[in-house]
């Protein structure tokens, strides 16, 4: 017989709500389809920043950096490179990808946080670049009224090609997570050593975790195209590469939906809150100190603990949940 | 003719690249030195340079312009930024210590964000600046080039704080505890030493000196909300090439970040803030731990 692939609920459920979601646009108004897109975007972000930092334990202190390669990329092709928008948008991802590949090969001859530190350094000088480069990037003011195809110019069909997008990079993570490597990857986070002794690759796998999250990660910038029509330089500033953190910090670390969630609320706060006062950065300052301090497993992390001591109080032994507290 | 103009021109443009490395040097070894004992990236380093900045301009037009208000300026501000980071280190940062380094890093990353948004309640969107006392006023005619006093006094300060900085770390009871924390925190508890403090002096050491970086550079540039943002990079890139937690390192990375920019302004006028940052990618590229010996 056969061994039956069982669907976990949760599965059931994101894939009902994504194929829900293509209907927003005719029961949602305007800006409400817009922010939906705004979550979607930041949300694929910082699943794949969670990819590296949560599931591979790597210090990817600069991750907008890619975003913003994925972003400027596909609206220079398209501007100034003469390219079809489509081909432009595709661009976007392989140049983020490359720029992973050759910072990443940088960053993992060095640990934790020297690897950090050398990210942020090689990261803002990319951020310089797209700051300073006036003929090519047009500096300060970024690039604006990038031309897209008509089937996504129009908010209906962008939000459509996002969220088809979003749906496919995360079908994608979810299986290379689910896959051999990705366990290897948690095994690589949890004891690099261990994993070096019994043969396994550290840093050709850590290489290529790398290039899978900053692959996503340009994806996310070419929707960003998508969405916005236009780039600016803020998008690879290190303060949003934290903010990035903040959001799977405040989702969850070890889950797979939770920086989708963090992404979701962040993204709420900020037009709830930036509406009513211009202190936002206080309240996002306050949030993560409350968080490192009461909620450190983020919103997700504490469903799953409820179902560790659920499962502990039925009798059953769980050997996952060692890996899962720590940190 | 000319090429007395340009020469004289190379000196001025590298005394002002050697005055700013002062700055960023006195930033930077603040920065190092929490890095090197605590081993934490304090984000919020370039918002206490920048509150450092305004409590200056605050001290010293609240005395209404008098010379001695420069100085008290110099001190009192310091002094506001230790108060600061040593309330933040006891009443929060103390309880995280045992966490994860991410975790760290994130904390002081939102203290940034609490700090950066305190002042702009507290002093506002306006551009300030301080005038320094009138024999620091004006420029000293060397060579035939005019070289402005107040940048000739940075150069003075510059390795006198690396100077007291290192007999501080090696040669007081202090410094050396500290710097067996770093080592081993868990010893250095075991032989009844009390590390928790050790670490709330080290923070606070470091932060003084950001605070002291802003204090100075107020009457070099406009004071204003932002001027945390890129301090902080440029600091965390010296810290790097120099050596993670190596004093002489940052100085070094600190000479480098500055010349570089200098030289880069008499080549490349538009691109001159790329150069350090080409420069911090060469090093790294060929040496990843830094110049010198990372103290980890």
């Amino acid at each position: 017989m056969r061994p039956q692939r069982t669907v976990s609920p949760a599965t059931l459920w994101a894939l009902g709500l994504w194929l829900a979601l293509f209907f927003a646009p005719f029961v949602a108004g305007r800006f409400a389809v817009y922010l939906l897109g705004v979550i979607l975007v930041t949300g694929l972000l910082a699943m794949s920043l969670n990819l590296l930092v949560g599931h591979g334990g790597a210090y990817q202190f600069h991750h907008a950096a890619f975003y913003g390669v994925g972003a400027y990329t596909a609206a220079l092709c398209i501007t100034k490179g003469g390219l079809p928008a489509w081909a432009g948008l595709a661009a976007g991802p392989l140049a983020a990808a490359l720029a992973g590949l050759l910072i990443g090969s940088l960053c993992i001859r060095l640990n934790k946080l020297y690897f950090g530190m050398i990210q942020i350094s090689l990261g803002s000088l990319l951020w310089i670049l797209a700051l300073r480069w006036y003929s090519l990037t047009n500096g300060d003011d970024g690039i604006h009224g990038i031309p897209l195809p008509e089937a996504i110019a129009g908010p209906g069909g962008a939000f459509a090609c996002i969220l088809a997008a979003v749906g496919l990079c995360l079908l994608a993570m979810h299986r290379i997570l689910a896959s051999p490597f990705g366990t290897t990857l948690r095994a690589i986070r949890d004891n690099p050593q261990r994993c070096a002794a019994v043969g396994i690759d550290v840093r050709r796998h850590q290489l290529a975790a790398i290039v899978i999250a900053t692959f996503f990660a340009g994806v996310a910038g070419s929707l960003f195209v998508v969405l916005e029509g236009s780039v600016f330089p803020d998008m690879l500033f290190w303060v949003y590469s934290l903010e990035i953190f903040i959001m799977c910090l405040l989702g969850g670390w070890f889950t797979f939906f939770g920086p989708m969630l963090g992404a979701a609320i962040i993204v709420l706060l900020r037009t709830l809150v930036g509406g009513m006062t211009e202190y936002w950065t206080l309240v996002l300052g306050v949030v993560l100190i409350g968080l490192i301090f009461f909620l450190p497993e983020g919103i997700m992390g504490i469903g799953h603990r409820l179902r560790l001591y659920r499962r502990r109080a039925a009798g059953a032994s769980s050997p996952r949940e060692n890996g899962h507290a720590a940190g | 003719m000319e090429t007395a103009l340009s020469l004289s021109s190379a000196l001025s443009q590298l005394l002002v690249g050697l005055s700013r490395a002062m700055i960023l040097f006195i930033v930077a070894s603040g920065l190092s030195f929490i890095l090197g004992v605590l081993r934490v990236p304090n984000v919020a380093h370039g918002s206490l340079y920048m509150i450092g900045a305004f409590a200056a301009h605050t001290i010293a037009t609240a005395l209404g312009g008098h010379p001695a208000g420069f100085w008290l300026a110099m001190l009192g501000a310091p002094l506001i930024v230790g108060g600061i980071s040593l309330a933040a280190e006891r009443l929060l940062f103390r309880h995280l210590y045992e966490r994860e380094h991410l975790m760290l890093l994130l904390f002081t990353f939102g203290l940034a964000l609490i700090l950066g948004d305190l002042t702009k309640m507290v002093w506002g969107a306006d551009y300030r600046s301080i005038v320094p006392p009138p024999f620091l006023q004006g420029s000293l005619d060397v060579l035939g080039t005019a070289l402005p006093r107040y940048n000739l006094f940075l150069l003075l300060v510059g390795p006198a704080v690396a100077v007291a900085l290192w007999l501080v770390s090696t040669k007081t009871r202090f410094g050396r505890i500290a710097r067996a924390a770093a080592v081993d925190r868990e010893m250095v508890g075991a032989l009844g030493i009390h590390v928790s403090w050790v670490f709330a002096w080290a923070f606070v050491l470091g932060c003084v000196l950001a605070g002291l970086g802003g204090a100075l550079v107020s009457p070099t540039i406009s004071v204003t909300l932002g001027m945390d943002h890129t301090i902080i990079i440029e600091a965390f890139l010296i810290v790097t090439i120099g050596g993670l937690g190596n004093i002489w390192g940052a100085l070094v990375g600190s000479l480098l970040f500055g010349v570089t920019q200098s030289l880069g302004v008499l080549l490349l006028p538009q691109f001159a803030i790329v150069f350090p940052y080409l420069a911090v990618v060469v090093i790294l590229t060929l040496k990843p731990t830094g110049l010198l010996r990372s103290v980890w």
